[in-house]
């Protein structure tokens, strides 16, 4: 007999990596699609730019590996890292720089630990943290909604609560500002709901279970409910945190980046709550204006501790 | 408590349109010693021995039940045969086609009998588990009534795809089922019986509620289960209708409920009947590769070839065989293998029945595996424990609790064999376990050669002081 | 530059260093491990055989050895790879391969005495090290193959050379062969 007899099971669902990240591709669409209403032509620029960057990235990292190219390149887990780093980045940073950034996710994150499906770190916010640290003006300066592709550019909604906050102003004459729409950042509230749209869609489909969103934005939004409460006049509401910057972004799609996440469903909770509880501390007393980034990062460090506390139990075991 | 699975295309509706369909014995049978249960029984007849319909030709012993031969016929050799669960040492029977019973039919007055003796009378027929172990049914029942249980679970679950020999005995004979069940009460003084039913079988259920009714008996109940698979292993299984889990490492009695399947009640109540031993079985032929999948009645010892010309033959050529259903199912090397008492299905696939899986590519940590885990492990974390040959991380996540029913396997999007990686994993983990355990033994005898050579040293050196003491008087430096 | 502030930066730097290796060094020393406790340990660790091919007579002395420092953890011939590792995990040590001055690891076997050659001596029953030869003088003598842990040191005693070192039949309990 020439080919080894097949073990059971002998059906399989058909599920493939590909579709999972093609389908996590497809949810990020409304948002691509607000930030062009928004900005212009730029993000789709950008997107081009780091999805061919991530593939001759990616292509390079299997060469030097020694690794097939088949079926690596085609599993699209590079163009979702490339996809979220380009919208999470403001549509007027140099094209270059993002290059940097991709490269810095694609072979120092994910490549340097072994490829698919062996990175510690979410490889799309260790693209974000080198460049925000490389480049911090360029990476906090968003233009101003609906001025297009020469807008002036200038501080965000929560980059201006930060410097309010810090002169002593109140939240009322914060929010008065130019930098502010109804909820919160002016034109982030329609990302985040673009954002909040995509993440549904992703939870109808199975592709993301509700542990980690929840729990993040659990996280972000109970401490800004409880602060706001008890000083209103120093603390954003929760409404204005879950409505600006990266807040839906990074709950549906950053955060539940499984290879980096924890592995049960209570650990996921645990991981979750870390990642949203973290980014409300940055924001409020953090050195930088939006903190998903690293509060995703510092959350992946945990993530070994959470796995070995958090084991389900067994079926038939006591404990 | 949740439960978890897969609900799954059950492919169930093709062969459950006819009635069971009688196999002719064919001119051959080929009965397994080792029936399904892993251990052989040991043959009290001979090459050249005139056997009749229910004489026994193998005695049980441990986990191998009597055999009795279906047919009248001449025993034509004791060689080795495929077989279902691989080959193994078979009793060829040429049939004389005459059917003669070693007795006449009679039947048996069970309810003079107690406990013991009605144990002792399902032991002598040589009945089997039925839903694919073929472990014996008397050792189970009177294991069970040694612990004292008070619920037998007949399990009419059927929640693999492709297989459907039960839900056709429970639409057909009903009250056989009940009259076994009432017996095996007896036998292991069980105080209630609920008959488990997946909802995807409502002629069933309706039969067998109607059987149950009719008897009058107050003990019965019919429970209906959602179909999910695999909750017709018996630890979902108990969990799910009892509520209360079975110890990893041990069994059903000990949370007071004792499984079997309802093919196996219809066999005990066959036997009470007509006084007849275990001899026939009800096996599923289904698959795109036979031309009337149907389910059939064929006595033990068949060859699976009989039953697909009883189906009308082969529809396609490269065909799979495979022994059960499209989850748990083993590869039979072909159609020469014989029906054993463990054999519920026969499926004959094409490449359209069952697809090519895709390549392996590392596992994303999905954790889709996970959700779907009846026994609720990780098993993303028993695969990388399984690769790097890691004891303590197996027996951590729960290597023993898996039930290798393929509910990861099936809906992991990286297509890692990780049913046959976590069933290596267990093999390798047993040799490592009788190896420690041989290393330990070797340790304590060596201990115990030590202390053996060090007392004899000390006798020596005792004796040796004694009798100088004795010869030179009171000047131990000598002269 | 200010002179001042460097040098209390690297008088604070150094001040921390000094007091924390100070607390790491004292909880070393009182939290030493029982060397007892190790022996068991590595003991556990190794596969009972007996054989002295690591030249220490018998595999408690080894782990001795190993945990006064004496020895390193690839003398271990029918331990093999595995053996090796395991030390090396317990002991935090680099693994290596089995060190072929001391032996080469191969499939475990057992003793066989030829009976038609045994001319009951019973020199080789003290021989064994876990007394799994039966025997008495002028009777036969026999190894019981379960309880043989192939360390081969009763082939030497032999004067007539009637022991031969054969695989595990196969209804030996559980032995993994090769």
């Amino acid at each position: 007999m020439t080919a080894p007899i097949p073990q059971p099971p002998h059906v399989v669902a058909g599920f493939t990596v590909p579709r999972v990240m093609f389908q996590v591709l497809a949810a990020l669409l409304p948002v691509l699609a607000v930030q062009v209403y928004l900005f212009g032509p730029r993000p789709l620029l950008l997107v081009a730019v780091a999805a061919v960057a991530a593939l001759a990235c990616e292509a390079l990292a299997l060469r030097l590996r020694r690794r097939s190219m088949q079926p690596f390149l085609r599993d699209g887990s590079v163009l979702v890292t490339a996809a979220l780093l380009a919208l999470a980045v403001p549509p007027t940073l140099p094209p270059g720089h993002l290059v940097l950034g991709v490269a810095c996710a694609v072979l120092l994150a994910k490549h340097a630990y072994g490829g698919l499906g062996q990175n510690p770190f979410n490889p799309a916010m260790v693209g974000y943290a080198v460049l925000l640290v490389s480049f911090p003006l360029e990476m906090t300066r968003w233009p101003a909604p609906g001025d297009g592709w020469d807008a002036m550019t200038g501080a965000t909604a929560l980059d201006a609560l930060r410097t309010g906050l810090r002169q002593s102003y109140t939240m009322q004459e914060i929010m008065a500002g130019p930098a502010f729409g109804r909820v919160g950042a002016a034109g982030g509230e329609w990302i985040n709901l673009a954002a909040l749209a995509g993440g549904l869609y992703l939870l109808a489909r199975g592709l993301v279970r509700w542990h980690i969103p929840v729990a993040v934005l659990a996280g972000i939004a109970g401490p800004a409910a409880l602060f706001h409460t008890f000083d209103p006049g120093a603390h954003a509401s929760a409404s204005f945190h879950l409505a600006s910057g990266a807040t839906m972004l990074g709950a549906f799609f950053i955060a539940t980046d499984p290879v980096s996440a924890a592995t049960s469903d209570r650990g996921r909770l645990v991981y979750g709550a870390g990642i949203g509880l973290l980014t409300w501390v940055i924001r409020s007393w953090g050195g930088y204006p939006d903190g998903v980034a690293f509060a995703v990062l510092i959350m992946n460090l945990a993530v070994p501790l959470i796995d070995r506390c958090t084991v389900p139990r067994i079926h038939g075991h006591v404990r | 408590m949740k439960l978890r699975g897969l609900t799954l295309d059950g492919h169930k509706s093709r062969p459950l349109k006819g009635l069971i369909r009688p196999v002719p014995p064919p001119a051959m049978l080929v009965l397994a010693l080792d029936q399904g249960a892993g251990e052989a029984a040991a043959p009290v007849v001979r090459p050249g021995d005139a056997v009749r319909v229910g004489s026994p030709i193998a005695a049980g012993a441990g986990a191998a039940t009597a055999l009795h031969s279906p047919v009248s016929g001449i025993v034509r050799e004791i060689a080795e045969h495929p077989a279902p669960r691989g080959a193994g040492r078979c009793i060829v029977i040429d049939n004389d086609g005459r059917d003669e019973p070693a007795v006449p039919a009679a039947p048996v007055d069970w309810r003079a009998m107690d406990g013991k003796a009605l144990l002792g009378l399902v032991a002598e027929a040589g009945i089997a588990g039925l839903g694919g172990a073929a472990f014996p049914t008397a050792t189970k029942l009177a294991l069970a009534r040694a612990a004292g249980v008070d619920l037998l679970l007949l399990n009419g679950a059927e929640c693999e795809p492709w297989i459907c020999c039960d839900d056709a005995l429970m639409r057909e004979r009903a009250p056989d089922i009940v009259l076994g069940a009432q017996v095996m009460l007896a036998a292991t003084g069980a105080q209630r019986c609920v008959i488990a039913i997946e909802d995807d079988k409502p002629e069933a259920i309706a039969a067998v509620e109607s059987a149950v009714r009719a008897t009058d008996d107050a003990r019965f109940e019919v429970r209906v289960l959602p179909a999910l698979f695999p909750l017709g292993a018996e630890a979902p299984l108990v969990a799910a209708v009892t509520g209360r889990e079975v110890p990893h490492d041990g069994w059903p009695p000990q949370v007071g409920a004792v499984c079997q399947n309802v093919a196996t009640a219809a066999t005990v109540a066959r036997l009470v009947r007509d006084g007849r031993p275990a001899m026939s079985r009800i096996v599923t032929v289904t698959g795109s590769g036979v031309n009337e999948p149907a389910n059939v009645e064929a006595r033990i010892g068949t060859p699976v070839a009989a039953l697909v010309d009883a189906c009308g033959g082969y529809a396609a050529t490269n065909v799979r065989h495979i022994a059960g259903g499209s989850l748990t199912g083993r590869m039979l090397v072909g159609d020469e293998v014989p029906v054993t008492k463990g054999l519920n299905c026969v499926l004959l696939a094409t490449a359209a029945d069952l697809p090519l899986r895709a390549p392996e590519v590392p596992c994303i940590r999905c954790g889709d595996c996970a959700d779907v885990c009846p026994a609720g492990l990780l098993p993303q974390q028993l695969h990388v424990a399984a690769r790097a040959g890691d004891s303590a991380g197996l027996a951590r996540f729960g290597l023993d609790a898996c039930i290798e029913c393929g509910c990861c396997d099936y809906v992991c999007p990286s297509s890692i064999p990780l049913t046959a990686r976590f069933r290596a994993a267990r093999a390798r983990e047993h040799l490592a376990e009788v190896e420690r355990h041989r290393a330990l033994e070797a340790k304590a005898r060596y201990e115990r050669h030590q202390r053996r050579l060090a007392e004899q040293a000390e006798a020596e050196r005792q004796a040796f002081d004694a009798a100088r003491r004795r010869a030179g008087g009171a000047d131990p430096g000598g002269g | 530059m200010n002179a001042s502030a460097i040098l209390a930066a690297i008088g604070t730097v150094a001040a921390l260093a000094a007091v924390l290796g100070g607390i790491l060094g004292w909880v070393a020393t009182r939290l030493r491990s029982d060397p007892d406790a190790l022996v068991e340990r590595i003991d556990a660790l190794l596969p009972q055989t007996q054989c002295a091919q690591c030249r220490y007579p018998g595999c408690r002395p080894y782990a001795e050895a190993i945990a006064r420092g004496e020895a390193d953890i690839d003398r271990c011939p029918p331990g093999g790879e595995a053996t090796v590792r395991a030390l090396a995990a317990l002991l935090d040590r680099e693994p290596r391969p089995v060190d072929p001055h001391y032996g080469t690891t191969r499939a475990p076997r057992v003793a066989l005495i030829d009976e038609d050659r045994c001319i009951g001596c019973a020199l080789c029953l003290p021989a064994c090290p876990v007394d799994a030869i039966v025997g008495a003088p002028r009777l036969m003598h026999t190894v019981i193959a379960a309880q043989c842990t192939g360390c081969e040191l009763c082939l030497a005693p032999c004067p007539v050379d009637c022991i031969a070192m054969v695989e595990p039949a196969a209804t030996s309990p559980g032995r993994a062969v090769a």
